[in-house]
């Protein structure tokens, strides 16, 4: 059996929802992941990741077109009022975004308003920080949010690996010992090169040790990963395309990826903001568009849920070249089959803004973490994040 | 407690001794090849068998004073023509055809391509791989992209500024960093002006090239901002230029002093700050000695760095004789970057190639594209330089070298252009081809280089060369009775060959 028939025939099997018991099962020969990892975590869910780097400006994401204060503040880069994507009677997505109208009738795209943290910090690297890590705002930890929530329930042995980093060097959220993180760029590179590889025990200073234990990761990745897979969905051409390609491909092995994260970088948009935004805006609607498809192709859109981050969002004053500077709370999208899509939140006031300009947060970021560990994966989330906080509810019961 | 005392002053008198003996030891013995090698590959790019030789005879602190007194401030290979042109140093307006503008952003990224060549070949050639080191280790403290630079002049004439500071005095560095032209581009300094701040340098200039973040408010941000105002570049010389009509001459307040302060002024505050040297020298440390740098030794030698008025050389050789760099709990510790493991493998292999284009195409696979570091932070190095990725480029690039012998009559020569694709994916991709095509006819003969190694055996050369390339014992030793091919690409291949 070869890996597309298998796919086809797994797709015509009935969804098997394995909440909250370690299951196994098998077609012909093939061994299937034990869906769950062990005291009922459900890891057969997956969790994309889409890092929006350098700060998406949300205000000109999630336009309030009907506040004068917006047009006020942004009198060369507000989207005008006929140009929105309408959502409420108050509220309109970039006129990029428009690919994504589809998902939002259909309603499984939510739209997290004002998500964002008390005592924010301005740097990309320490917000950033802040947000792989799930840390308080003066709280400096090591391990990113994922790394704790798997080290204190992993995933199963036989998944290819914990989570799948594409095109980005830094492992964000899976930073930090222990976890089995692999960052490639393509999966057929990767599979390529991974024959050099050569697992070695591990031992010695903690440089050693780390390039020890990448062999290994390597070794184990590649004995699952397959990149002769074709899709019926087209891919858009450009970087964002590529990585959700490989996503894909990652998400079709057939033992099992909890999590994957995609980078779209450029989102630093101090000066000439409109243009570069909306170059980006199209790339990411496009990018999750083929997403979807592709993983509706793998009947995996009911277990997959999609979630954007980023460091924090943009100043709702524009600069005085035509861009805008670092700001506080921000827009983020949830996606998936099982979303309950609709609009979360609050929009940010942006009538009463705080002392350096910016406005106060509505949602705070570790709630959307929460609703993934908690209610996607099943996985007690005070550990991974440091305390209890509130699921965002965009997750159907 | 009389006998305490006794035993404490026993104690006292044996630290005395030892720590006699081993200045003694810096000072008059020969250090042999285990640290002479360690000393290189540590401040160079990989020795050769013949330059750990050299320094092998010396006594430690004579080998680091002659290390840091042959330092050059200017390279040896000629930069490529094109960046010393003068051509336009504006990307063309709005109101420019299409086609024109796309001609010039393709021009300068062709340029810039050139300019990474130029600089790994000069890595290769230097006399003085500390001066490039620090030239590397600036560019990534000072940091600018070509990404948004976008003139690759600029970026040249950064390099060269970092350059002739390298080993000079941080605080000058500081001063000309910051109103370097490149810089005023990459940190919007020159869209700083009164009235209308943007606040990029002045953030950064505090929490990533001083004093290190968490260490000033918003407020001082804000008014630093201020400061900086009016700081500029005239765009036809490409030169600084100061613009008084957009400077904010008002009261200031950063750090606690108060002032009509201009730029100059807050960088003199951001230097009189303790926390800006031992900031520099933790940087310096991790660089240089470990990644886990010790307090008590970081105020020690920031204190002299601060002492002697920001003489880099002074922190270098605090920190290159200290114990710490010494000691073999530290050797192998650190992962090296890219561009050293590239560099390094040709120096070490005794590869001349007759372009530097494939390997700093290389290295930029590897995670270290040279002049367009991933953001202002710069390239995070240590272990993150390791991930599945990276390691398998690494692999790979040793393993055609490797194999280069099974192709003897290839050439050296690479034939690689910058090309004038429009699609920046579709001339990476080609180039990432080229560099491997170039990598795989490049000449290696494994037998002659095994055969050159210090030895009377086969066995004694093997020794020698696992010395010369390894930092700490082979992980995964060669199988017996391998020949030199096989010995070479498993030595390569090991773990330990990431480390330095």
């Amino acid at each position: 059996m070869n890996r597309r028939s298998f796919l086809r025939s797994a797709a015509a099997l009935p969804l098997v929802q394995a909440f909250g018991a370690a299951t196994a099962w098998s077609f012909g020969n093939v061994q299937v992941a034990c869906a769950a990892g062990p005291a009922g975590a459900n890891y057969s869910r997956v969790l994309i990741l889409v890092e929006l780097k350098g700060g998406n400006d949300g205000l000109n994401t999630l336009v309030p077109y009907t506040d004068p204060a917006y047009y006020a503040l942004r009198p060369k880069l507000a989207i005008k009022r006929d140009d929105v994507v309408q959502l409420s009677d108050r509220a309109g997505l970039h006129p990029s975004l428009e690919p994504l109208a589809a998902l939002w009738r259909e309603r499984q795209l939510a739209v997290l308003q004002g998500v964002g943290y008390p005592d924010p910090n301005l740097s990309h690297f320490r917000s950033i920080e802040i947000w792989d890590t799930a840390s308080k705002s003066a709280e400096y930890l090591q391990d990113g949010w994922l790394t704790r929530a798997f080290a204190a329930q992993p995933t199963p042995r036989a998944f290819a690996a914990d989570g799948v980093i594409i095109g980005s060097g830094d492992l964000g959220p899976l930073a930090g010992g222990g976890t089995r993180a692999i960052a490639l760029a393509n999966t057929e590179q990767f599979l390529r090169r991974a024959k050099l590889a050569q697992p070695v025990p591990i031992s010695g200073n903690a440089a050693l040790a780390h390039v020890q234990k990448v062999e290994a990761d390597i070794v184990q990745a590649a004995a699952h990963l397959d990149a002769r897979l074709r899709f019926r969905t087209e891919f858009p051409s450009g970087n964002f395309g590529s990585a959700v390609h490989t996503a894909c491909q990652v998400i079709a092995n057939p033992s099992g990826v909890a999590v994957v994260r995609v980078t779209l970088s450029g989102f630093d948009t101090h000066t000439n903001q409109a243009g570069t935004q909306a170059r980006l805006l199209k790339e990411f609607a496009d990018g999750l568009v083929a997403l979807k498809s592709a993983l509706v192709e793998l009947d995996k859109w009911n277990d997959t849920v999609v979630l954007t981050y980023a460091e924090f969002g943009r100043r709702p004053k524009e600069n005085v070249s035509s861009g805008t500077d670092h700001g506080t709370a921000n827009v983020h999208f949830a996606l998936g089959g099982r979303v309950a899509g609709g609009l979360y939140g609050g929009a940010p006031d942006i009538a009463r803004l705080s002392g350096d300009g910016n406005p106060n947060y509505a949602l705070d970021f570790r709630g959307a973490y929460a609703t993934v560990l908690d209610r996607w994966w099943g996985v007690d989330s005070r550990d991974a994040l440091g305390g209890r906080y509130a699921p965002i509810p965009f997750l159907k019961a | 407690m009389r006998n305490r005392n006794c035993r404490f002053a026993q104690f006292t008198a044996l630290a005395t001794l030892l720590a006699a003996a081993a200045l003694a030891h810096a000072t008059t013995m020969p250090m042999g090849y285990d640290d002479a090698r360690h000393l290189l590959v540590r401040t160079g790019f990989g020795p050769t068998d013949a330059e750990v030789r050299t320094l092998a005879a010396m006594p430690r602190r004579d080998a680091v004073a002659r290390l840091l007194r042959d330092t050059r401030t200017t390279p040896v290979t000629p930069p490529p023509a094109s960046v010393l042109d003068a051509g336009p140093l504006r990307p063309p307006g709005r109101d420019t055809p299409d086609a024109e503008r796309k001609a010039f952003l393709q021009e300068q990224i062709r340029n810039g391509l050139y300019l990474r060549a130029w600089w790994v070949q000069e890595m290769l050639a230097t006399p003085s791989p500390l001066t490039e080191r620090m030239t590397l280790f600036w560019h990534n403290h000072f940091v600018s992209s070509q990404q948004k630079v976008r003139i690759a002049r600029l970026m040249y004439g950064q390099n060269a500024m970092l350059r002739a500071n390298a080993l000079g005095n941080f605080g000058a560095l500081l001063h000309a960093a910051a109103k370097d032209p490149a810089m005023l581009v990459y940190l919007d300094s020159a869209q700083n002006r009164k009235g209308q701040p943007n606040e990029n340098f002045a953030r950064e200039v505090m929490e990533l090239f001083t004093l290190g973040e968490g260490r000033y408010t918003e407020q001082d941000i804000k008014d630093a901002a201020r400061a900086f105002t009016g700081w500029s570049l005239n765009r036809e010389t490409g030169e600084y230029l100061f613009r008084p009509g957009i400077h904010d001459f008002g009261y200031k307040t950063v750090l606690g002093r108060s002032g009509n302060f201009d730029g100059d002024a807050v960088l003199d505050i951001l230097l009189a700050q303790p926390a800006t040297a031992e900031f520099v020298t933790t940087k310096l440390w991790r660089e240089f000695v470990s990644p886990d740098p010790d307090p008590r030794e970081i105020r020690r030698i920031a204190q002299a760095f601060r002492n002697s008025g920001y003489d880099i050389k002074v922190a270098l050789r605090e920190l290159l004789l200290s114990d710490a760099f010494w000691t073999h709990e530290n050797r192998g510790t650190l992962v090296k970057s890219p561009v050293e493991f590239v560099v390094g493998t040709l120096r070490q292999l005794e590869i001349q190639p007759s372009s530097g284009l494939p390997f700093a195409v290389l290295s930029a696979g590897m995670g270290q594209n040279l002049f367009a570091p991933p953001n202002v932070k710069g390239w995070p190095g240590g272990n993150a330089w390791i991930d599945a990725n990276t390691l398998l480029a690494r692999k790979q690039f040793v393993d055609r070298l490797a194999r280069a012998d099974e192709n003897p009559l290839q050439m050296t020569a690479v034939a690689m252009s910058p090309g004038n694709e429009s699609d920046a994916k579709a001339r990476a991709q080609r180039l990432a081809r080229e560099a491997d095509r170039g990598v795989r006819n490049l000449h290696f003969d494994a037998g002659t280089w095994l055969a050159a190694r210090q030895g009377s055996t086969p066995g004694e050369r093997e020794h020698a060369a696992q010395a010369l390339l390894l930092a700490l014992p082979p992980q995964a030793p060669p199988v017996p009775g391998d020949d030199a091919l096989g010995f070479v690409r498993a030595t390569l291949q090991d773990p330990v060959y990431q480390l330095k």
